[in-house]
């Protein structure tokens, strides 16, 4: 379903504060620790304050590539919110791009000052099926919420990135570089957040 | 709607989420992911850096942040300086003394500290003396763009420009080396796409320390000017002769191919990875120019004998373009004539950063090849679902920032006065105040510490008959960094404003550092506060304090500042950064609500004045209710909202 290509090129999307960062770095440590070569480019700076964050993950067996994607080459979009995978298949997208979305919208201000208008998440999510090869919705914020925190949402969109089943990773791996990475609290939590993202992918792939 | 950043801070901070210790505890020889600001750091302690001073700006913040942080169990002594200059001057007399020293800062920084840097390349250091400038292209998060890279050109100074993570963090190491050497400076130049990138380093050695006392061998002043200079430019032929000998400039490629890439820093990652994907390999070389002060020689020699035709690839200026063309003019007798292809012809935009398509387009251009990664009619779908859907994201203050009050209570002061007051901008997540989210209060915005300085100039232009109030903000920082001599100025020279110091008790826009008004340092150490107001009446400006969640103290307190007809007067609008809470800024925090009985929404008079115009997300107008409602995940109970709601529909409850 996924292009085993190389490199392979995966965007996280999202909103400033949702945890795009810590999410890059827990999936480029688990690859790097598996052998790859992983180059990470973010979006910070004033971009943070309610701003558009993404992070462009490029993956490869041979050596690191440039920060940034060339037009139209992400593989796989990681929507932390869906306007921004919608955003973010305008530059990098193609009918190849694999997406997995968080379907939990964060109203950008002129939205909640009543200036702009945000998408019906119905409108928005039969766009993204077209556009996309295929496109796995996920209510990640939901479940995060569930579990207590909605700092729990980058974690179970890991697990759905790693559901897909393209990249060599589970669980396991994802346990080790939390516990490298962090301090490791919450890790129960965490984990289960991990693993029902990981669930709902498999889940719909099985079901095509 | 927490900022991003804050991953990075928690990183750095040994009492927070994410460890920092992996930098200097995995072993030797194992590769692992880190930032390039990290790589920069590792680099630098494998170099044996024994002392660390910096002042904070992005992309260059998280590298003094982690030494900081690191420096109690790597024996480093690291310090957030007052400004640029002070951390250089500081970092530099270490070296004199003897001790590696690094200092890093962002391009705008490099403005600050010039001065010294072009007097202490004349002079000198003992030890390795290693300044990282880490440039913003394309303005992600400054305030201006330009090339920092000239100050190496002007100050006959070594620059290096390393290309991906490894080499990064092997030239900051060489770096010491060549500087020690040279006994003078040696400039690194990062960017935003390289310190706030992260990818594979394969860890070296950390040394062990050394004991050994330090001592004052010489004198280091410049004169006599003119023997200083000449040895200045001797050691820059020395760094000529000794890059040469090394492989991080380097050509790859045909012996004959048809075009020669000639790129640095960035430039060398997009320009591989387009000739890569354009299929041009055989008919395409790179020069890879990774000491893009000097340029070395003989291997330029060697490269611009294999082709005619050369595209010139870096970030901002032509840096590297105009030194090549200088060098082939040189070197006519021996190569020939050249043709150079970049920013002068046009092939390579002069605005903004680069990235693999522009260097595409410009291969394209040139070669007469083909190269589309989509359908023109998928991509005319995409970009008309994206305009159709997609709205856009503006930033804004976070729920619960004193700046957003602030702003209110100034054009409200601004407003009853009636004279249209003139309000200077300045430096820091305040300068949000050119945007709506801050009322687009600001009508100057330049560099640290200008909006104090401009309105020294128009405070006295009331004898030509400009009698216009005039006001000027600056965060707490930046009042340190750089406020304090345009207050000295004020007060001598009876200049006629009002400066607004906005204290939210860190450096926020950088990440929370602490600065001369912060109990902590650096190596999150007790450190002695500097009392910004005792400094204010000290010099001889009066002084207000006041809490900017009182809407109206502090809009009475500005408004009747500006009855006062003369003089320098201060106003510190005290308050919390809503990110960053503080030890002794701790603020009530309301249970918000908003009697939906009382709120009419648009039914109001108003037209939702709350939301449409005070534009904090934790207000939010619901379309379905016809009310506004607060967004409880949001919200931080400032209470400043309850105080604008002319129906008193907005309720403050006890938290």
């Amino acid at each position: 379903m996924v292009p085993q290509a190389d490199p392979l090129n995966v965007m996280i999307a999202g909103v400033g504060g949702q945890g795009n960062l810590l999410a890059s770095r827990l999936i480029g440590t688990m690859l790097v620790a598996k052998g790859f070569k992983v180059t990470i480019g973010e979006t910070l700076g004033a971009t943070q304050r309610g701003g558009a964050v993404h992070s462009f993950l490029r993956i490869s067996k041979k050596k690191n590539y440039s920060p940034q994607f060339p037009g139209g080459s992400a593989h796989i979009i990681i929507g932390l919110e869906p306007v921004e995978a919608l955003r973010n298949m305008g530059p990098h997208g193609s009918p190849e791009t694999v997406a997995v979305v968080n379907v939990r919208p964060i109203k950008p201000i002129g939205v909640m000052s009543g200036n702009l208008d945000y998408p019906e998440i119905e409108d928005l999510k039969q766009v993204l099926k077209e556009i996309t090869k295929r496109v796995f919705f996920i209510d990640a914020t939901e479940k995060a919420l569930e579990l207590g925190k909605p700092v729990f949402t980058n974690m179970v969109m890991i697990g759905g990135l790693v559901g897909l089943g393209v990249l060599p990773l589970d669980i396991n791996d994802f346990q080790t570089a939390f516990v490298g990475l962090t301090k490791g609290s919450d890790l129960e939590l965490n984990l289960e957040a991990f693993q029902y993202g990981e669930g709902v992918v498999r889940q719909q792939s099985s079901l095509e | 709607m927490i900022p991003c950043c804050r991953v990075f801070y928690l990183r750095q901070n040994k009492r927070g989420q994410v460890k920092v210790s992996f930098l200097i505890e995995e072993e030797t020889g194992k590769e692992i992911l880190v930032s390039d600001n990290e790589a920069i750091v590792r680099g630098a302690l494998e170099a044996l850096v024994r002392f660390a001073a910096a002042y904070p700006g992005s992309p260059s913040s998280e590298i003094l942040g982690l030494l900081g942080r690191l420096a109690s169990d790597v024996g480093v002594y690291a310090e957030w300086s007052v400004n640029e200059k002070v951390a250089m001057e500081a970092a530099a007399a270490a070296a004199m003394a003897g001790l590696r020293s690094l200092t890093a800062m962002k391009q705008n920084g490099l403005n600050v500290a010039s001065d010294f840097l072009l007097n202490v390349n004349l002079t000198g250091v003992t030890a390795g003396f290693v300044v990282v400038v880490c440039d913003d292209p394309g303005a992600i998060s400054s305030g201006n763009e330009q090339d920092p890279r000239w100050f190496a050109r002007m100050g006959q100074i070594p620059l290096f420009e390393p290309s991906g993570h490894q080499e990064l963090k092997e030239m900051v190491k060489w770096a010491f080396e060549i500087s020690e050497l040279i006994g003078g400076p040696v400039l690194i130049r990062s960017s935003t796409r390289t310190s706030h990138a992260q990818g594979n380093i394969k860890l070296g050695e950390l040394p062990g320390l050394t004991n050994g006392s330090l001592e004052w061998r010489r004198s280091f002043v410049t004169m006599p000017v003119g023997s200083s200079h000449r040895k200045l430019l001797d050691k820059l032929r020395e760094v000529r002769e000794l890059v040469e000998k090394y492989s991080f400039d380097r050509y790859e490629g045909p012996d004959s191919p048809e075009l020669i890439v000639v790129t640095c820093g960035t430039g060398y990652l997009y320009a591989d990875e387009a000739v890569e994907l354009l299929g041009l390999r055989d008919r395409v070389g790179i020069y890879k120019v990774a000491t893009t002060n000097p340029i070395p020689l003989k291997l330029s020699t060697e490269v611009f004998k294999k082709t005619n035709r050369f595209l010139v690839i870096e970030e901002v200026d032509p840096f590297l373009e105009e030194g090549v063309k200088s060098l082939a003019a040189e070197l006519s007798s021996k190569i020939g004539v050249k043709e150079f292809y970049g920013k002068a012809t046009g092939h390579i935009p002069s605005v903004g950063e680069l990235n693999t398509d522009i260097v595409i387009e410009a291969l394209k251009g040139l070669l007469d090849v083909e190269y589309s990664p989509r359908s023109q009619d998928y991509v005319g779908r995409v970009e008309k679902y994206v305009a159709d859907f997609v709205p856009a994201r503006d930033v804004t203050f976070c729920p619960g920032c004193p700046h957003r009050a602030t702003f209110w209570a100034l054009q409200k002061a601004k407003l009853m006065d009636g004279r249209n007051a003139v309000i200077c901008g300045d430096i820091g997540c305040y300068s949000l105040g050119v945007l709506p989210a801050g009322y687009q209060t600001l009508q100057t915005l330049h560099c640290m510490g200008s909006g104090a300085g401009l309105a020294n100039g128009l405070g006295k232009l009331g004898q030509f008959g400009f009698d216009t109030p005039v006001l000027a903000v600056t965060g707490d920082s930046t009042f340190y960094h750089s406020v304090i001599p345009a207050l000295v100025n004020a007060v001598h020279n009876e200049a006629n404003f009002i400066l607004i110091i906005l204290d939210n008790g860190v450096t926020a826009m950088t990440g929370a550092q602490p600065h001369p008004g912060s109990n902590t340092n650096a190596m999150e150490q007790e450190a002695p506060v500097v009392d910004m107001v005792k400094v204010c009446e000290a010099v001889g400006a009066p002084v207000k304090v006041t809490d900017p969640f009182n809407l109206g103290d502090t809009t009475r307190i500005v408004y009747e500042m500006m009855q006062i007809p003369k003089g320098v007067r201060v106003i510190v609008a005290r308050q919390a950064c809503a990110l960053y809470k503080q030890k002794g800024m701790e603020f009530t925090r309301y249970k918000m609500h908003v009697d939906l009985d009382k709120c009419i929404g648009k039914e109001c008079g108003c037209d939702v004045f709350c939301v449409r115009n005070f534009k904090c997300p934790g207000l939010v107008f619901n379309k379905k209710l016809g009310k506004v409602q607060i967004d409880e995940a949001l919200c931080s109970g400032c209470g400043v909202c309850a105080q604008i709601c002319s129906r008193g529909a907005i309720i403050r409850g006890v938290g």
